[in-house]
């Protein structure tokens, strides 16, 4: 008999004696005592053995996998720093996406690290552990190379300087803190439904895919690497949530009602976060890839149909509110915009009105009923600016309890009309900008009346003072350089000398 | 039946990777979007290491697609020799 050397263990035997092989059962602690979170909630647990993540990464496959996702994305970042790569995006005005994205997204991402780490503790399976642990380390990763690429834009363009501080102050970046904060201060079952099923199955793909790929059609080499990297994580955190949804299904009847509300919640938390994105989409992007409404229907209505299709068998059914997210699909990008628009002086980046070839476009993507409602408020928008009276919106607006966001959307069949819906809890009457956020109020009220809302902090006296001066400077959002209109800022100065030198090199 | 679907970078090491899925699923479409490609398959998606290596002409490891994946939807089976997605309704 010749001698072999000892077979190579299979993927799955590998996994096996990573998640079974190296866990135990403890013998002088109650299991009560280690997962202290794993009940309250009211999930039921039958067979925690029953976990298996399909990915099966074992820690020398992801070590080695992430380092060379790492080495790639440098490589990128460094020649794009070297060749001065942000003379070569499409048009200054292009940064303001990369202004909201390090300001509202990145230090989400540094939230969902945080969260991942507290459920690689919590759940009391160790395949569960180890992907929330892996997963807390690429989120941790994807707010590092986020910041590390904007730092490069940071040394020439305004209103990229105070990211962090920022987005625990600002109005517009509370709506995704708030979200994040909600989250995290679910318990596990809620987080891992909310980030890893909600926001990373439904709706991060609408971020990281067209949008990223838009980054790439306007030449930012750097974020649309950092992009995809990122998003390559995302692959194996959504397969994560799918199964972790599977799984908490398959183990109790009881469990599908408790899922589904949290589905429902989070969907629409998320779907109103998207709204700044459909805004970066349709109106920010220099070159667009695709209107919000068509990546809308590609990644929600086709890819979460056919996941919703598969979760029917246990009795899960679409969000309650997909409906009024499919009607507001055509104006969504829209009226965020012109709130946006309006805000400008209180704003930590640019905003401008479309051109008349945008408005083509945009007429085209969104059809008559657009046209109708929204081409004279620019064309209006339009007069005032040629008159010199660009409009900003002297007064502070009413927000939402839940999503934060100024109340600007509109009745879900009535696009004229604001949406606006109440309801007192003891004795205080709060505020909602839609049904979603009014019946998430009201399943967990004693949280949402915590809720740190801007204005309301302004009101209270706690921004720095009453003028907008004062706020801005409380913000660090500093006047003349970062707010305002992108036409007449320093950031448009600064480009248009970049464009001068370069058709100078060729005469 | 829905469509599952993968999203692969479009770089060189995806391109015998989109080759293989593509000759072994005949009813995939694929869509081109700078810097990615993105192909959907009525309800089953599989990828064969034989056919990838055969592609792109040396060894392929499985786990070498988290190098070239950016997207999914559908339901992962992962093992030695395949990468497989699918519906099952
Ligand atoms: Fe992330
Ligand atoms: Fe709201």
């Amino acid at each position: 008999m010749s001698v072999t050397a000892p077979k190579k263990l299979s993927l799955k035997e590998r996994y096996r004696i990573l998640t079974r092989g190296l866990d135990w059962t403890p013998t002088y602690q109650e299991p009560a005592k280690i997962f202290p979170h794993a009940e309250f909630e009211g999930i039921k647990i039958r067979d925690w053995d029953g976990f298996v993540d399909p990915f099966r990464l074992t820690m020398d496959s992801y070590w080695k996998y992430q380092a060379e996702k790492e080495r790639k994305l440098y490589a990128v970042l460094d020649s794009f720093q070297q060749n001065n790569g942000q003379t070569a995006i499409t048009d200054g005005r292009y940064v303001n996406v990369l202004k909201i994205f390090l300001t509202a997204i990145t230090p989400g991402e540094y939230q969902a690290h945080r969260g991942f780490a507290m459920l690689g503790r919590q759940v009391p399976n160790v395949g569960l552990r180890i992907a929330a642990q892996m997963q807390s380390l690429d989120e941790l990763r994807h707010a590092q190379t986020q910041i590390h690429s904007c730092s490069h834009y940071n040394k020439y363009f305004d209103g990229l300087h105070s990211f962090s501080y920022q987005h625990d102050r600002v109005w517009y970046l509370s709506v995704v803190k708030s979200f994040f904060d909600d989250a995290r201060t679910s318990g596990p079952f809620e987080f891992l439904i909310a980030i890893g099923f909600s926001f990373e199955y439904v709706l991060t793909n609408l971020l990281f895919v067209p949008f990223m790929s838009g980054a790439a059609y306007n030449g930012d080499l750097s974020t649309v690497t950092f992009g995809f990297s990122a998003q390559s994580d995302e692959s194996r955190h959504m397969t994560l949530g799918l199964e972790a949804i599977k799984f908490i299904l398959e183990q109790h009847e009881d469990n599908a009602a408790i899922v589904q509300k949290w589905i429902d919640k989070w969907f629409w938390r998320g779907y109103r976060i998207l709204a700044i994105l459909a805004m970066m989409m349709d109106y920010m992007l220099p070159k667009r890839i695709m209107p919000w409404k068509d990546a809308w229907d590609i990644y929600f209505n086709e890819a979460g149909g056919a996941l919703f299709g598969d979760l029917a068998r246990y009795g899960i059914k679409m969000p309650n509110t997909a409906e009024v997210a499919n009607k507001e699909a055509f104006r969504l990008s829209t009226e965020t915009m012109l709130t946006f628009y309006q805000m400008g002086h209180a704003s930590g980046f640019h905003s401008w009105l479309p051109s008349e070839d945008e408005l083509k476009w945009l007429a085209e993507a969104y059809g008559p009923e657009w046209e109708r409602l929204y081409l004279p408020r620019f064309k209006y928008f339009r007069e005032l600016e040629a008159k010199g009276e660009h409009y900003y919106n002297p007064s502070l607006p009413q927000l939402c309890q839940v999503c934060q966001i100024p109340m600007f959307f509109t009745e879900p069949d009535d696009p004229t009309k604001i949406c606006f819906r109440d309801t007192v809890y003891n004795g205080d009457r709060y505020h909602f900008c839609s049904d979603g956020c009014q019946h998430i109020f009201e399943g967990e009220p004693e949280k949402y009346v915590q809720a740190w809302l801007p204005v309301h902090q302004v009101m209270q006296g706690n921004c720095g003072g009453a003028t907008i001066d004062e706020i801005r400077k409380y913000w660090r959002v500093e006047d003349g350089e970062d707010n305002y209109d992108y036409v007449g800022s320093p950031d448009e100065t600064m480009w248009k000398s970049w464009q001068a030198d370069r058709l100078k090199v060729g005469s | 039946m829905s469509n599952v679907s993968i999203t692969l970078y479009n770089n060189d090491e995806s391109r015998g990777l989109i080759a293989a899925i593509l000759k072994d699923n005949p009813a995939s479409t694929t869509m081109r979007m700078p810097g990615v490609v993105k192909i959907d398959c009525p309800n089953k998606l599989t990828i064969l290491r034989e056919t990838v290596e055969n592609e792109l002409g040396r060894p392929w490891d499985v786990q070498q697609l988290h190098m070239s994946l950016v997207s999914l939807s559908g339901m992962v089976d992962e093992d030695d020799d395949y990468f497989t997605i699918a519906w099952n309704h």
